[in-house]
């Protein structure tokens, strides 16, 4: 692997393996945000599963046009809030992202906020729907 | 791993042969080339001989040599330094320059200083008619660059520097200021002709991190009875336009890089541009939605410069280095202000496509076997990518 000090060894990581990288078919939810700053589109694709009486994120996927920090940032997201109660994946914040990312550079902060934001929008797509 | 450095205008590798020739000044010949031992003097010599390199290579004086840290510096003290001189009022420039321009433009402007931006046409070349219409009574300085550094295009300079002539000649009989002539030559030094009387300029910057020469040194050169003011204050190094003890390793590397540079120019230019052409002709042909930027002809062997449509530059660098392949972008999420390239802006790029962009610029030692590999993992990373975009 070639180092990068730009990035973190964990965002290269997920840059290079996403994580729930693609396409649902029939989402229950799905969102797309855009960042006026830079241009990143980010798209994200719920499914909502139902334990006890709780909603709660049975299965997610991103797409992504955009930067390293954009796709780690979309990746690690999906990965935070897979399995968890829309409640608590709605709660998520980018703070969450920047510490599981083992830090993000200061330019790229915006990044992980596009991704809290398209989670959130995604479940508010469900619950409007409902 | 393979290895491809492709990010020549970025900068390129030291030359061994430099390197060895400014050694001795970074160990031994530690002397001051203001002293007037014999450790002063021998640093004075060595000075003086790489001003005569650059000179020969620039066709001028030795004595309109002025040595600085970088092209940057040049720049900076062309633009300001002319000014304060002549107490001008108007420049023109264009609105692909290198940031060391437009900024200098910017600073000069908030001193009460006029600018006026030229247009280019899509290929990012200005135009004569526009230049003669922006001129006014009180122009003084028209700075536009030789080969610009994103896209590789060359502005037509002779064509310029003749029209300059005659309108100086014009400007004389009515009593109207002088207007200079001034080039960033950064990426033009080692392939393009840079005779300073045949382009008819009266500043040109260059670097030698560009050419194969250590980085921390550059000039300017300055023609004579050219009206200038030093930048930065102290000693009376450079004839009194640039203080500050010399970078005698430094300066040692410019003069052997562009001595060998220029020997070397017109076999390198010839192989650079066989090689260019291949790798566009590969990457436009086996990448659907892929643009040119810049001239298909009027460019600079080295430099190639594309739009990717539906990727982003960042990703693309990323994964490029992965593969052992170093290029670089224009997309504004490569660029620490966010901002898409000032430069594919001006020709009418919209920033979704700037978005991605990517420069692969070539050097002396690139092999064609090199851009074969380039040819063979580009279309895999921009599929990769465009996969992973929502507009897939």
């Amino acid at each position: 692997m070639t180092t990068n000090s730009f990035y973190s060894k964990k965002v290269l990581d997920h840059f290079k393996n996403p994580r729930n990288f693609g396409k649902i078919e029939n989402p229950d939810g799905v969102a797309t945000v855009g960042n006026p700053i830079c241009g990143d589109v980010m798209k994200i694709y719920i499914k909502v599963g139902k334990k006890n009486n709780k909603e709660y994120i049975d299965n997610i996927k991103f797409q992504t046009l955009g930067c390293g920090a954009a796709i780690a940032t979309s990746s690690i997201a999906t990965e935070l809030v897979k399995g968890k109660s829309l409640d608590l994946a709605r709660k998520i914040t980018n703070r969450q992202i920047i510490v599981g990312l083992e830090g993000l550079p200061p330019v790229k902060i915006h990044c992980s906020l596009l991704a809290t934001e398209a989670i959130k929008k995604a479940i508010d797509n469900y619950r409007e729907k409902k | 791993m393979t290895k491809i450095y492709l990010d020549h205008a970025a900068t390129t590798p030291l030359d061994p042969v430099v390197l060895r020739k400014m050694m001795p000044f970074l160990k031994d010949d530690f002397g001051n080339a203001s002293s007037l031992h014999s450790w002063g003097q021998k640093a004075r010599q060595a000075i003086e001989n790489s001003r005569r390199q650059v000179a020969n290579v620039l066709s001028c004086q030795n004595e309109e040599i002025v040595f600085t840290s970088c092209a940057t510096e040049a720049n900076n003290l062309a633009l300001k330094g002319l000014i304060e001189a002549t107490k001008g009022k108007h420049i023109i420039i264009s609105p692909i320059e290198h940031h060391c321009i437009l900024d200098t433009a910017k600073h000069l402007k908030k001193q009460g200083v006029k600018v006026t931006c030229l247009k280019t046409d899509k290929y990012g070349l200005i135009s004569l008619k526009n230049l003669k219409d922006s001129i006014l009574p009180e122009t003084v300085l028209i700075s536009i660059m030789y080969v610009n550094n994103e896209m590789g295009i060359i502005q037509p300079l002779l064509q310029i520097g003749k029209f300059i002539k005659e309108i100086n000649k014009l400007r004389k009989a009515k009593g109207l200021p002088k207007i200079y002539f001034h080039t960033d030559a950064v990426q033009a030094i080692q392939y393009l002709d840079c005779d300073v009387n045949q382009l008819g300029v009266d500043f040109l910057s260059l670097s030698a991190h560009k050419f194969y020469g250590p980085k921390g040194v550059g000039a300017l050169f300055v023609r004579k009875n050219t009206p200038l003011i030093r930048q930065q204050d102290g000693g009376g190094q450079e004839f009194g336009l640039r203080a500050g003890t010399e970078n005698v390793a430094g300066i040692v590397g410019l003069g052997e890089a562009i001595k060998k540079v220029a020997s070397q120019k017109q076999k390198t230019a010839k192989k650079l541009n066989k090689l260019s052409k291949y790798l566009i002709e590969g990457v436009l042909s086996s990448i659907e939605d892929v643009q040119l930027t810049g001239h298909p002809i009027k460019r600079a062997p080295h430099i190639i410069s594309f739009v990717i449509k539906g990727v982003e530059g960042e990703s693309l660098l990323l994964m490029l280095n992965e593969k052992g392949i170093g290029g670089s972008s224009g997309s504004a999420c490569t660029s620490g202000s966010l901002q898409p390239s000032h430069v594919l802006t001006a020709i009418g790029i919209p920033p979704a496509s700037s978005h991605g962009s990517l420069r692969l610029s070539l050097g002396k030692n690139t092999t064609k076997k090199e851009i074969d590999y380039v040819i063979k993992v580009l279309p895999g990373i921009v599929k990769h990518l465009r996969q992973m975009s929502p507009f897939s």
